[in-house]
């Protein structure tokens, strides 16, 4: 299977990520080797069969809408990068 | 008999005679680790001063005869584990800040029983890899040969217990990231049943297959550290409320009768002789105590690792994506604008192998592929799955290798990412299927290096391969063999 330098480019710009003229090369001929393998999935018939998602068979989770303690602000922004005042500061979203 | 060598099982029995105390047993790990770590580099980060305060709690419990069975043994944790307070960083350079407000419910529970912490264990990056040489923090090398790999993702797990750094240690596994690290160390490795043991605090990799379990010298360490560890956790709704055995009383060295299952798609051509013989013998020692073997089929095994890399990768790419450089860990400097900082911040932060899997994962979910790659295999899981359902009709146990080869060397496969896949063939589908399994020690290859027999149980059947394994582990010498460094 062959992935391109401009398919690269597209799926890391989907995963935030900045990738080197370098790792965009690389990336093109691994991705093309793995997804290339996986193909033979596409041998088996799965008509009818369904996803299976998780592997224990699993009811929804439920538990009591009771207040119990949690960790707080001050742990909460413990490791922002950048903060002010109880928020976490970012660059500028809207020009 | 050093300190550092005992198991937990004999370091309580010395603990509770009052034979050795904690404070002794924890600086002679500590003093081992310092010795031994430079050759080795099984931790990331060591905590002399958090392991000296918990030995000291633990001998004024151990006087005051409230004891547990892990009261003053000496542990570490896998760097994947949240420890409130103690930098916790994946393996990874987008974490090398990070101090978590809070732990792990695993590491909660092993505190309950007042155990001591050494450190924090090298890992691949995000738990992603084979051979433990992704990670941002350097590579770990085996005991066993230190020009060879320690195996992966929970490589400084493995590596810990064989230099014996640690009593024990705790790791987790996705794809075989316990039992391939403790195959090719010459521990052993348990990865639990999907749902048995809290992920809670446990820094997620790809959710619907990471499993928490235990790296031990013996069998008996294994039941006592799972015993600790399982039971439902209400901060993890996929932990599953179901009874927890005593799994220590289930090892009785009776296998009489015990059906034990042969794949023949496990025994391939391509397996290394040294495992081959392995795998004949272990069967052989199994027949004379009484097992019973049955030739069975796991029909899509050969379909088992483009599943995973399609799942894992899959859910990775979404699980990762909360690394964004806003609430925690790496945050790029200079960025243009807030779509910039994420995109810088990822960048500089993740390693090749995470973005790799990043990248496949993204793709197979993108617009225009998501059914024929995520979606197809989510089905050929439904089929992996009923193949082990059969299986279990007819037999109590499946033995198979854990790696088609011993520990290779280091730098081998780390630029043929395909090839480093397809090592962990035999424990992926496992994973896939969310039973449980095991890796005991069951000989050396030719040139010294350890090689682990894999036993697979039904879900939530831990007791019999623990039996199983403990009743190997009485008829063989394997696992008393040690590294020499």
């Amino acid at each position: 299977m062959t992935i391109s330098v401009a398919d690269v480019e597209h799926v890391a710009r989907l995963a935030r990520l900045e990738l080197s003229d370098e790792e965009k090369n690389l990336f093109a001929g691994q991705m093309g080797a793995i997804l290339g393998y996986v193909e033979k999935l596409k041998e088996l018939n799965t008509e009818g069969i369904l996803p299976t998602s998780h592997a224990v068979p699993m009811e929804n989770a439920f538990r009591e809408d009771a207040v119990s303690p949690s960790i707080g602000i001050e742990k909460a922004l413990a490791n922002a990068p950048d903060r002010v005042e109880s928020f976490y500061r970012v660059p500028k979203v809207i020009e | 008999m050093e300190l550092f060598d005992l198991s937990i099982r004999e370091l309580h029995s010395k603990l509770k005679s009052k034979e050795v105390s904690s404070v002794e047993a924890t600086g002679a790990m500590l003093a081992r680790i310092e010795s031994v770590e430079p050759q080795i580099g099984s931790f990331i980060t060591v905590t002399p001063g958090q392991a000296m305060a918990d030995a000291e709690a633990a001998d004024k419990r151990i006087a005051s005869g409230e004891m547990d069975l892990l009261t003053g043994i000496p542990l570490a944790l896998k760097d994947i584990f949240l420890t409130e307070g103690i930098r916790t960083t994946c393996g990874s350079r987008i974490l090398s800040n990070f101090v978590p407000p809070y732990s792990a419910t695993a590491y909660e529970k092993l505190k309950e029983q007042g155990v001591v912490l050494l450190g924090k264990l090298n890992q691949d990056e995000f738990a992603m890899g084979s051979s433990n040489e992704s990670s941002a923090f350097g590579m770990v090398r085996n005991p066993w040969d230190t020009t060879r790999i320690p195996g992966g993702s929970s490589g400084g797990s493995a590596s810990a217990v064989a230099a014996r750094q640690a009593t024990a240690t705790l790791g987790t596994d996705t794809g075989g990231s316990i039992r391939q690290p403790a195959s090719h160390c010459g521990c052993v490795g348990l990865k639990p049943t999907y749902g048995r043991v809290s992920r809670y605090g446990v820094i997620a990799y790809a959710s619907s297959l990471d499993q928490v379990g235990p790296l031990t010298r013996d069998v008996t360490d294994c039941a006592i550290m799972l015993g600790a560890l399982a039971g439902h956790d209400p901060k993890d709704s996929t932990s599953v409320n179901t009874p927890v055995p005593d799994y220590a009383a289930a090892l009785t060295g009776d296998v009489k009768g015990l059906r034990i299952g042969l794949p023949k798609e496990y025994f391939i051509e391509g397996l290394d002789p040294d495992v081959q013989t392995a795998m004949s013998q272990a069967i052989e020692t199994y027949r004379r105590m009484g097992a019973e073997f049955v030739d069975i089929s796991l029909p899509h095994t050969d379909y088992a690792v483009a599943t995973y890399y399609l799942i894992a990768t899959a859910e990775a790419s979404s699980n990762l994506a909360r690394y964004d450089g806003v609430r925690f860990g790496h945050r790029a400097e200079e960025a243009a604008n807030l779509l910039d900082m994420y995109v810088k911040s990822r960048s500089q932060g993740f390693g090749v192998e995470v973005k790799r899997r990043i990248m496949i994962g993204t793709y197979a979910l993108s617009s225009g592929y998501y059914d024929a790659y995520y979606v197809k295999a989510q089905k050929v899981r439904t089929l992996i799955m009923r193949d082990f359902i059969r299986a279990f009709e007819g037999v109590d146990v499946i033995l198979t290798p854990v790696a088609p080869t011993p520990a290779f060397k280091i730098g081998e496969k780390v630029n043929d990412p395909l090839q480093m896949y397809l090592s962990d063939i035999f424990t992926i589908p496992v994973n896939l299927a969310g039973t449980c399994a095991l890796s005991v020690p069951a000989g050396f290859s030719a040139d010294g290096l350890p090689i682990g027999l894999q036993l697979i149980g039904k879900p939530f059947g831990e007791e019999t391969i623990l039996r199983a394994a403990h009743a190997f582990e009485q008829a063989t010498e394997w696992h008393t063999r040690k590294a020499v460094i």
